[in-house]
């Protein structure tokens, strides 16, 4: 009796542990399930109220932009954004700036060097167009362009053509950007959105100048933005690879590498002696 | 000494043989010895014939990849197609002809070389060198062959005859002379007259590059960059590049405080609107890359740098003196246009231009 009992005790516990495995995976499953549905539904609390806010009060949307520029960016653009020894102020820099700035994630600038370099997002869209309905309630400014000039549809030849006379000389004429001055650069422009483009055109961040409305008309912009994508996408299929695009340096080194260090191997071999 | 088949002396042998001016030099005593051949070393296909059999099956499968490969390009050219239609076609027909026929020639090539190497008898040879001269009869006879010619023609003997044909030979590079007198430089007009005309002039508009737009004052807002170049400028007929690349201006707007000006060049600019040439001073490069926070103008080519405040004046880089300023103000309609032409000819330094300005 006693001895059999402890056989049952041991096949209990055998099962037990037999089971453990499926326990555990399912244990995992349920948690999983509960932490994503509770994320789900937290995130679908916090984006109904903001997405029906904005359609129907802009007034709040300013006050919004408000909150978060004063918590994030007046240390450096100061209180009511008028400015400080470390950030120029923003009145009149319109929102195309802020949506700019901010949406490729150059503010809030990491540290104070000569360019404002790209760098991950660190707001929601929707706390960008808060922050850039503030900074737009401050003065009249750039606005964020309209889609219609965003579609990368418009004249390509003309558009490159422009892009030759008044972008090549500082991004490099297959836009691939290029150095300045004392640590400055023009950065690449084959990946950049859109409405970045367009908005660095009206606004001139950091060393760019601007090219207002007056200079290049939208549709003139719209070209240049053509331009940009059809030489990026379209034709980047028609050659071989870029090596960078920078021209005669990448590909002169990529010879002297590749191409030398071929001929040489091959001299190597021919006039070596036969095992 | 040992003779060649010409009669000729032979070089080879061994260094010893050569009878060599000691000239000032010090004789080595213990000279270099020659090493002779190294010992043959039998390889691994001459020892072991599985081995000789592989290497050969495997050239023999190189010829006929190569073989493989020249088909598959005479395909591929069926294959992948130049498509009008569609420029990124030209993409995999070129490379898909490209590999083939480098693999048709790579493939031949290391097949031929591994023949050699692996295949071929391997025995060390020395091949004797002779000198380049003919043997003593050979060159009596070639002595004779000319004396015989100058005999027979009078060529020594009919003097006028000679003296004439040597004549009419040396005129005969004059045509070529004339032909290309042009490209000898003090023909054409001197470079800094060229460079001090330009087509600007006194209420000469500045108009957009390339579409030739006027610009109004109130177009220009501060931290704009236009690029610029005379009214008229795209409807001449000929000469039009040149005439561009002399007038080409930058038109830049700051903030008035920043600019510093002298005396007598505050009336050159309007409402802090400044137009400057746009070609380097230094060998005529565009300058055009335009920092609007730093208001310094940089060259791409040499890295001068100018600085915008101050006249555009040399603030790093080869460069020898400033960009030259266009004097602008505004007409009747608000439309910019040029005070008159540059003062001074824009462009790269000449020497010659030592005398004409402050360079």
């Amino acid at each position: 009796m006693q001895r059999k009992k402890t056989t049952r005790t041991r096949a209990t516990r055998k099962t037990a542990a037999r089971r453990a495995p499926f326990a555990t995976a399912a244990l995992l499953g349920l948690g999983l399930l509960a932490t994503g549905g509770a994320y789900t539904g937290i995130d679908a609390a916090i984006s109904t109220p903001t997405a029906h806010a904005a359609t129907i009060d802009d007034a709040s949307k300013v006050a919004e932009g408000k909150a978060l520029f004063n918590a994030n960016c007046a240390t450096c653009h100061g209180m009511d954004a008028v400015g400080t020894e470390n950030g120029p102020s923003l009145i009149g820099v319109g929102a195309a700036s802020v949506d700019f700035q901010v949406g490729t994630g150059r503010m809030p600038m990491q540290s104070q060097s000569p360019q404002a370099p790209k760098k991950p997002v660190q707001f929601t869209d929707e706390q960008i167009d808060q922050m850039a309905a503030y900074v737009a309630s401050l003065a009249p400014g750039p606005a964020i362009p309209d889609e219609q000039y965003l579609q990368a549809d418009g004249d390509a030849a003309h558009g490159a053509e422009l892009f030759r006379i008044n972008c090549a000389m500082c991004h490099n004429v297959a836009a691939a950007g290029g150095a300045l001055t004392q640590g400055k650069f023009a950065p690449e422009l084959q990946t950049v959105e859109p409405v970045h483009l367009y908005e660095a055109m009206i606004t001139g961040p950091q060393n760019m100048p601007v090219f207002n409305d007056a200079n290049l008309t939208p549709q003139d912009k719209a070209d240049i933005i053509t331009a940009i994508r059809w030489q990026t996408e379209v034709s980047d299929g028609v050659a071989g690879y870029g090596l960078g695009s920078i021209g005669p340096v990448s590909e002169g080194l990529f010879v002297w590498v590749f191409g030398i260090g071929g001929a040489i191997a091959m001299a190597i071999w021919i006039t070596s002696r036969p095992s | 000494m040992a003779e060649d088949e010409h009669g000729g002396e032979l070089r080879t042998a061994t260094s010893s043989e050569r009878t060599v001016s000691r000239g000032t030099a010090l004789l080595p005593t213990d000279g270099f010895q020659n090493p002779g051949l190294p010992e043959h070393r039998p390889r691994v296909t001459d020892t072991d014939p599985r081995a000789a059999k592989r290497v050969e099956r495997f050239i023999i499968f190189l010829f006929w990849l190569s073989f493989a490969a020249t088909v598959f390009t005479v395909a591929a050219y069926f294959i992948w197609p130049i498509d009008r239609e569609d420029i990124t076609s030209v993409r995999a027909n070129n490379m898909f002809l490209g590999l083939g026929i480098a693999l048709s020639m790579m493939t031949i090539g290391i097949g031929a070389v591994m023949w050699s190497k692996y295949l071929m008898k391997d025995h060390e040879m020395v091949e004797s060198r002779h000198k380049t001269e003919g043997s003593p009869a050979t060159r009596a006879r070639a002595v004779e062959v000319f004396q015989q010619a100058n005999e027979e023609s009078g060529f020594g003997r009919r003097t006028l005859l000679r003296n004439s044909l040597i004549g009419a030979v040396l005129a005969l590079p004059i045509p070529g002379i004339v032909l290309f007198r042009d490209l000898y430089n003090g023909n054409n007009p001197a470079p800094v007259d060229l460079l001090h005309e330009t087509m600007w002039d006194e209420g000469v508009r500045l108009v957009r590059d390339p579409i030739g737009t006027p610009i109004k004052a109130s177009d220009v807002t501060i931290g704009s960059v236009f690029h610029v170049i005379p009214d008229g400028l795209i409807d001449l007929e000929h000469h039009m590049l040149e005439e561009k690349a002399k007038a080409v201006v930058l038109l830049m707007r700051l903030p008035e405080e920043r600019l510093k000006e002298e005396e007598h060049r505050k009336s050159w600019s309007y409402n802090g609107i400044v137009a400057y040439s746009k070609v380097c001073t230094h060998v005529g490069c565009p300058v055009a890359l335009y920092e609007q926070q730093t208001h310094h103008l940089l060259c791409p080519c040499h890295q001068s740098q100018f600085d915008v405040t101050e006249h555009c004046k040399v603030i790093f880089g080869p460069a020898g003196r400033p960009l030259p300023q266009l004097p602008i103000t505004v007409d009747g309609e608000g439309y910019l246009v040029a005070q008159s032409d540059f003062l001074e000819p824009v462009g790269p330094s000449f020497w010659e231009r030592k005398h004409d300005y402050n360079v």
